[in-house]
């Protein structure tokens, strides 16, 4: 057992994820046994190998970093769930 | 009215023997009438019959003028609302269209719909969608199969004759696992051929668009439409995109064919290593040479892989805050309730687990011992690839361990879920293109899937060697 449910909780707070006790329980167990089954990577050396993040085998090209103003803030806001004057509208984070 | 492929309703357009008009419908009728197999999440008449206003303007050497196509909906569409399968995304109209899709737009396609996924792509039988399980239309009436996934919808629609090409995209067999269950041609190109702006991210390391099709042929027509530079994703590779469909070549007469023997795995069918046996007697009496092969870090795909998708998923999916597009919970008192109850009402039960997972792995203490850790595993995996493909063309797999399964088969385990992708989850962290070709039957006369890889841009020779492949059974 890697996790117990006070880590499952932390890590849920973290990712800004609120979980029923049910909810918590439930993935306590496919978290362990996924966590238990990823464990077998340590079976391998990788002493003198470095971490891969990028794949591509080709160069990859830079652009110039010119901004664009494509002025779309009105269809842009029209997806969001609230908004005031212009903006993205939130709960009240000052009292 | 049938129409067999890509090119065959191109004759029929150039000879005058149908109009764009009567092709939309032909196609809104079929959908309509395959509705219960639930593999659109959008579909709408009107949209079709406005596109067909547009296509008829277009000059008549558009290579894809009046061919129905439908995209998966996690492909960010103007004209089309865009969910990722997900409650978060309900609602949601982008503002802009993908490279991948607006390529298709230039050349005069017509978008169907949007197909059902797993929710941000994350499954293997499109049943952890939001809006419901696709049907493998393959499935008899009363055992309702599985369509695979994520691109389950996509596959589905191309075997159930309701478009002639999908679009897909493949983060670890997304493409391939569903076209080998829909008995459909399913290609992932190189990591980086195509752009992924406009994709809903899922992992961004490994995501790559690809396309389905009827046949080979028509898979190349397509591929080498929607590949392409483009400035807004960094890893999109700036390399010459050849006329892949003029250059089909099937001559095999001196490839190198490597048979992986990790592949050899138990739980595979006996069904599916007999075609794989067949599909290697038919290349070597075609010429090609077979050379029997060891991947010695197959078995550490999977895990590698179920660390750095979560990992990257969890980063990607801290978007979803449901500040600027989709679902908010009605009923938050502070910023962070907000936060944490849109997050917890919005993603479905794998996209949590996978998030959570991600969290984890990604945390102080534990970065080095699972991310880490994870991405040197990948490097040697693909470096089994790099020296296999010093002396082979080309290597052949299964698609699948097994056919398309029962939908309402028991999912409870996690694990047993994600073999599912055993065979194609190597490729997808090498970034080397595969295809999926139907390659015969089991007992049940489902499909079953053939997969060739070879080396990073060498997808010319994948489809030449599936084009020749194909041939056994037409």
């Amino acid at each position: 057992m890697k996790l117990d449910t006070n880590t499952i909780n932390k890590i849920a707070k973290l990712a800004r994820i609120r979980l029923s006790e049910e909810e918590a329980k439930d993935l306590l167990k496919d978290m362990n046994s996924i966590l238990d089954w990823v464990e077998q990577l340590n079976e391998v050396n990788t002493d003198s190998v470095k971490p891969l993040a990028n794949i591509s085998s080709s160069i990859l090209p830079q652009r110039k970093d010119e901004a664009k103003d494509i002025n779309s803030s009105d269809e842009i806001l029209k997806n969001s769930p609230d908004k005031l004057e212009g903006y993205f509208a939130v709960p009240k984070v000052v009292e | 009215m049938s129409f067999k492929s890509i090119s065959h309703l191109k004759s029929l357009l150039d000879q005058n023997k149908i109009s764009i008009k009567e092709i939309a419908e032909t196609y809104i009728k079929r959908i309509k009438e395959k509705k219960e197999l639930n593999i659109f999440i959008y579909f709408n008449e009107d949209k079709i019959h406005e596109q067909v206003k547009e296509i008829e303007k277009l000059p008549n050497d558009k290579t894809l003028k009046g061919i129905p196509i439908a995209v998966k909906d996690l492909f960010c569409t103007a004209k089309m609302p865009t969910t990722a399968a997900s409650k978060i995304l309900e609602n949601f109209k982008p503002t802009y269209e993908s490279f991948v899709t607006q390529k298709l737009v230039d050349q005069g396609s017509m978008f169907v719909g949007k197909t059902n996924l797993d929710e941000f792509a994350m499954g293997s039988a499109t049943n952890t969608s939001y809006f419901g399980n696709t049907i493998n239309p393959l499935s008899k009436n009363d055992n309702p199969l599985a369509p695979g996934g994520s691109s389950g919808g996509s596959a589905a629609a191309v075997a159930a004759d309701l478009c002639l090409g999908a679009t897909g995209t493949d983060t670890g067999g997304s493409i391939r696992q569903p076209a080998s269950f829909c008995g459909v041609v399913g290609i992932k190109p190189t990591y980086g051929l195509c752009s992924r702006w406009g994709i809903a991210a899922f992992a961004s390391s490994l995501d790559q668009a690809g396309v389905f099709s009827k046949n080979v042929t028509d898979a190349s027509i397509l591929l080498e439409e929607i590949a392409g530079h483009d400035q807004r994703d960094s890893t999109s590779s700036n390399v010459q995109i050849p006329s892949f469909s003029k250059n089909l070549d099937p001559s095999l007469e001196g490839k190198v064919i490597g048979i992986p023997k990790e592949y050899n795995i138990d739980g595979t069918s006996d069904e599916i290593n007999g075609v794989w046996e067949d599909a290697i007697k038919s290349l070597e009496k075609k010429g090609a040479k077979i050379k029997h092969i060891s991947l010695p870090h197959t078995k550490y795909a999977l895990p590698t892989y179920y660390i750095i998708a979560p990992a990257e998923a969890s980063s990607n999916l801290a978007r979803y805050d449901g500040v600027k597009y989709g679902f908010r919970a009605s009923d938050a008192k502070s910023l962070d309730d907000m936060y944490e109850l849109t997050r917890s009402e919005g993603f479905g039960k794998e996209v949590k687990r996978r998030i959570l997972i991600g969290t984890y792995v990604l945390s102080a203490g534990y970065y080095d011992a699972y991310y880490i850790k994870a991405q040197k595993v990948r490097k040697l995996i693909a470096n089994d690839f790099v020296e296999v493909f010093s002396d082979c063309d080309l290597i052949l797999t299964p698609t699948a361990p097994s056919a398309a399964f029962p939908l309402n088969e028991k999912q409870d385990d996690p694990i047993k879920m994600y073999l599912n992708d055993v065979f194609t989850v190597p490729a997808s962290l090498a970034g080397i293109p595969g295809i999926s070709i139907p390659y015969g039957n089991d007992k049940q006369g489902l499909p079953l899937g053939i997969q060739f890889l070879s080396k990073h841009y060498h997808e010319q020779e994948i489809f030449n060697a599936a084009f020749a492949l194909e041939k056994d059974y037409e």
